[in-house]
């Protein structure tokens, strides 16, 4: 079992490419990148996966090449989840002290959290993550750990991170045809967070915002706990099509316009520009105007900050984002998103570089492979947290569930 | 000095003297024109009302009745049949157009979905834009329960208007639901709805013969209306207190006749009226114009401002809002330069950037054919097989558009995805198409 343990594994599923990194754990328990693989992906709409077929076959090339890589065999993962359908919300669980001397055992604190976890959900839902933020011991708040202390009522809050059971089996379902197992499954955004953000950053309080192809997810700490979460579905995949359809080019090139000349803000020196685009034979086929295309990349990507700005805003949130935004996914790349990013929140914005793990190769540091990267350091806390109980716990929903950690 | 001084007296002068006829289509507009008549601040406006009802007509204190009769209509009202309304105002066309001679802006009043006004009104219209005055046609819609054929009527209608005036402001009086309490009475809701016309039509004449601190001239207005052929939203809203111009922006934003707001992210142009006490702040103004610049970046935006004792401590804003035509092209309009000209000197004075903005008149309505050519005898037989009939379906078969057959249009990437729907809005739907942001 030695192997299992010291060997992490992230896949993630994503709409435009599946990723897969391999770490070991070195005996110091830093985490230590040996593989990556990657493979286009096919058969992913706004994160989830709408055509298992070529998504299993996605899945296999990824692994393959990862495994090549690292040269290692890989038994099980860490599989990253998101889709328009998960949510974040934060509950409270309250438990009275009954022991005699009120003294807080840790018995009662398992109590507290199982009662913060029993929420009403919709019968379809199941909780993703369960994190804790912080104890309050006789309305006393900010608690960080109350077990010794006397008091006789005491409570949790937590932040619960849930979505639609079947929509999250499907991934589980289709990488199960390969014959290996799921270690656990993670938030893509959470672990996005964990991939780009210090303990520093945590605690400061930062807004990490993963904008992949199908789905931009985004997560809030604040205090060094997760305050909020939440997924549009929204992405990249949106911009091309926007452009496909101003600019009336097929949505294959309007994907390579994007890429090619796509800036976040439109310049007063764009006005009036035209870039000609030239077919099969070299020759030129149509001109389209720079500005408008700029124009429609502007909006569509600022519209996903507003609704990304509004939704903290109503959480009231804004104001404690004092070490600013974190943008990544394949769409931290566009030109100037991080100026359109400060107009919006008006905060400073970085694009995220995965800082949170050492011995990672420069070429691996790149905004598209956080997720990634974040799930290996999620399975390196889980791995961490289960060698440190006693009894591992059976079923794999509830190892997913009784994930209380401090991320 | 002197010299600009008379140019302003001119200038005045014309604005005075501008000549507004209220002319009344059918029941409805009747009414409306009546209650427009005992309104003081309509003092200067001429009135005519037109039905075919020789009773209601009766009742009119209107000093010029038009009563449409024909032959056909044998002292009857239309029967909620436009072709016979039409007809009927065809016959008496030399007398409407005398009524408009020498006028500079005619004001059809109709409430559109029975006979005599959606039959003719769009001729009144017509009638009176040869004579050489701008038509501003004030529109009302039937309210939904008031039947299917009445509903359809009321925008066949309304397409007729638009092509023959050169603007119609509208008021479905469907939206009009949600301002009025439910519990209201049928009478009460009526009038609360021909209220609201009539407040729209005031604020417009208000625009036009008050001088205020920042005139809207009737170049401005012929600006935004000549020519468009296009169909337009008004919206009023008051408020008071200290943070007014906030509330009056929200209250604008929530308007249902405004689509909460979303009328103005398409609107082509649009007219602002504002009015205030003399404590009126420029911080005031400045809070509601840069959202309503802000909402409308692409429109042709004409503000007006006006300052009156009433409203002390109180803001009182209407806009009108005109669509923006996807197919605007930027051709000008033939009827447009002589507008232009006999307001020259206000021009002068405002500037012309008004007049040479993107006005942007529109070629002829597509959707719409004129009414054909028919010939004397032609007409008559067509009444005769029209009156001849006794169930309204064949007649209302003119009307009908036909149904397009399903067309499943895919959705391209997203095809076999669930819609990500946020607050009631398909963001697969680009983003720019949404906040109508103009890709000229």
């Amino acid at each position: 079992m030695f192997e299992s343990v010291s060997l992490i594994v992230g896949l993630e599923i994503g709409t435009s490419k599946v990723c897969c990194v391999v770490s070991e754990v070195m005996a110091d328990g830093a985490l230590n990148v040996i593989g990556v693989g990657q493979s286009k992906s096919r058969g992913v709409r706004k994160g989830e996966i709408v055509d298992p077929t070529p998504t299993e076959e996605d899945m296999r090339n990824a692994i393959a090449e990862a495994e090549q890589m690292a040269d290692v065999e890989i038994e099980s993962v860490y599989l990253g989840v998101s889709g328009g359908h998960i949510r974040g919300f934060n509950n409270r669980g309250v438990h009275s002290v009954v022991s005699e001397d009120r003294e807080i055992t840790a018995e009662d604190v398992q109590d507290v959290i199982k009662n913060a976890k029993a929420i009403n959900l919709p019968i379809e839902n199941t909780i993703v993550h369960t994190i804790r933020q912080h104890f309050l011991v006789d309305g006393q708040a900010g608690i960080q750990n109350p077990i010794g202390m006397l008091g006789a009522k005491v409570e949790v809050d937590v932040h619960v991170i849930h979505g639609v059971h079947n929509r999250l089996q499907n991934p589980i379902r289709t990488f199960k045809g390969l014959q290996l197992d799921v270690e656990a499954i993670a938030f893509n955004g959470l672990a996005a967070a964990m991939a780009v953000l210090s303990n520093e950053h945590k605690e400061l309080g930062s807004l990490v915002i993963d904008i992949g192809a199908g789905t931009t997810d985004y997560v809030v700490y604040s205090n060094g706990i997760v305050k909020h979460s939440g997924v549009l579905a929204i992405g990249g995949d949106h911009v091309s099509n926007d452009l496909a359809v101003g600019l009336k080019v097929s949505l294959a090139r309007a994907e390579k316009l994007k890429l090619e000349f796509g800036s976040a803000i439109v310049g007063s020196a764009d006005c009036g520009r035209t870039i000609s685009l030239k077919n099969d034979l070299g020759l030129p086929d149509k001109t389209v105007n720079l500005e408008h295309l700029r124009r429609i990349m502007s909006v569509r990507i600022e519209e996903i900050f507003q609704l990304i700005e509004q939704d903290l805003d109503r959480a009231g949130l804004l104001d404690y984002l004092r070490a600013g935004v974190f943008i990544c996914g394949g769409c931290a790349r566009t030109t100037d998103i991080s100026k359109l990013a400060e107009d919006v929140f008006r905060l400073p914005v970085y694009v995220g570089k995965t800082n949170a793990i050492s011995g990672l190769k420069s070429a691996l540091d790149q905004p598209e492979f956080a997720t990634a990267i974040g799930l290996v350091k999620f399975g390196s806390l889980q791995q961490k947290q289960k060698s440190a109980r006693t009894s591992i716990s059976s079923g794999f929903f509830q190892a997913v569930g009784s994930l209380f950690r401090r991320a | 000095m002197s010299k600009s001084q008379k140019e302003n007296e001119a200038a005045v002068e014309s604005r005075l003297e501008l000549r507004i006829r209220v002319i009344g289509v059918g029941g409805a507009g009747c009414s409306i024109a009546e209650r427009m008549m005992r309104d003081e601040e309509f003092a200067n406006a001429s009135f005519t009302v037109i039905n075919t009802e020789k009773v209601e007509l009766a009742k009119s204190f209107a000093k010029d009745k038009l009563h449409l009769e024909c032959k056909l209509l044998r002292g009857l009202g239309t029967g909620g049949d436009p072709a016979l309304g039409r007809v009927a105002a065809q016959e008496k066309l030399e007398e409407i157009q005398a009524l408009c001679a020498d006028i500079d802006v005619v004001f059809v009043v109709a409430g559109l979905g029975g006979g005599a006004a959606t039959g003719a009104a769009p001729i009144v219209a017509k009638a009176a834009k040869d004579a050489g005055a701008l038509v501003v046609g004030f529109a009302m819609l039937p309210f939904e329960l008031e039947g299917g054929r009445r509903v359809k009527q009321g925008r066949y209608g309304l397409e007729m208007l638009k092509s023959a005036a050169d603007g119609v402001i509208c008021l479905p009086n469907q939206k009009i639901f949600k301002l009025i309490d439910e519990n209201t009475s049928i009478v009460e809701t009526f009038k609360r709805t021909n209220g609201l016309l009539i407040d729209g039509i005031r604020s417009l004449w208000r625009l036009m013969t008050r001088t205020g601190l920042i005139d809207i001239h009737f170049s401005d207005l012929c600006a935004v209306v000549r020519g468009r052929h296009a169909e337009s939203y008004f919206a009023s809203a008051e408020a008071e207190g200290a943070n007014r111009a906030r509330k009056m922006i929200d209250k604008l934003l929530a308007h249902p006749l405004l689509d909460g707001g979303r009328s103005l992210d398409e609107a082509g142009a649009v007219l602002v009226s504002l009015e205030g006490g003399p404590d009126m702040t420029m911080a005031d103004v400045n809070t509601i114009m840069t959202e309503i610049n802000r909402r409308c970046e692409n429109a042709n935006v004409v503000f007006g401002a006006a300052v009156d004792e009433q409203f002390t401590d109180r803001l009182s804003v209407t806009l009108v809002v005109t669509r923006r035509d996807a197919r605007d092209d930027g051709e000008a309009d033939e009827g447009y330069g002589a507008v232009a000209g006999d307001s020259g000197v206000q021009s002068e004075m405002m500037g012309t950037e008004f007049i040479n903005n993107k006005s942007t008149p529109r070629p002829k309505s597509r959707l719409v054919p004129p009414p054909p050519e028919m010939s004397e005898e032609k007409k008559q037989e067509f009444l005769k097989k029209s009156k001849g009939m006794n169930g309204g379906g064949r007649k209302l078969g003119k009307f009908r558009q036909a149904t397009l057959p399903l067309e499943i249009v895919s959705k391209g990437r997203f095809d076999k995805t669930e819609p990500t729907i946020h607050n009631g809005e398909d963001l697969d739907v680009p983003t720019y198409i949404r906040r109508g942001v103009g890709l000229n």
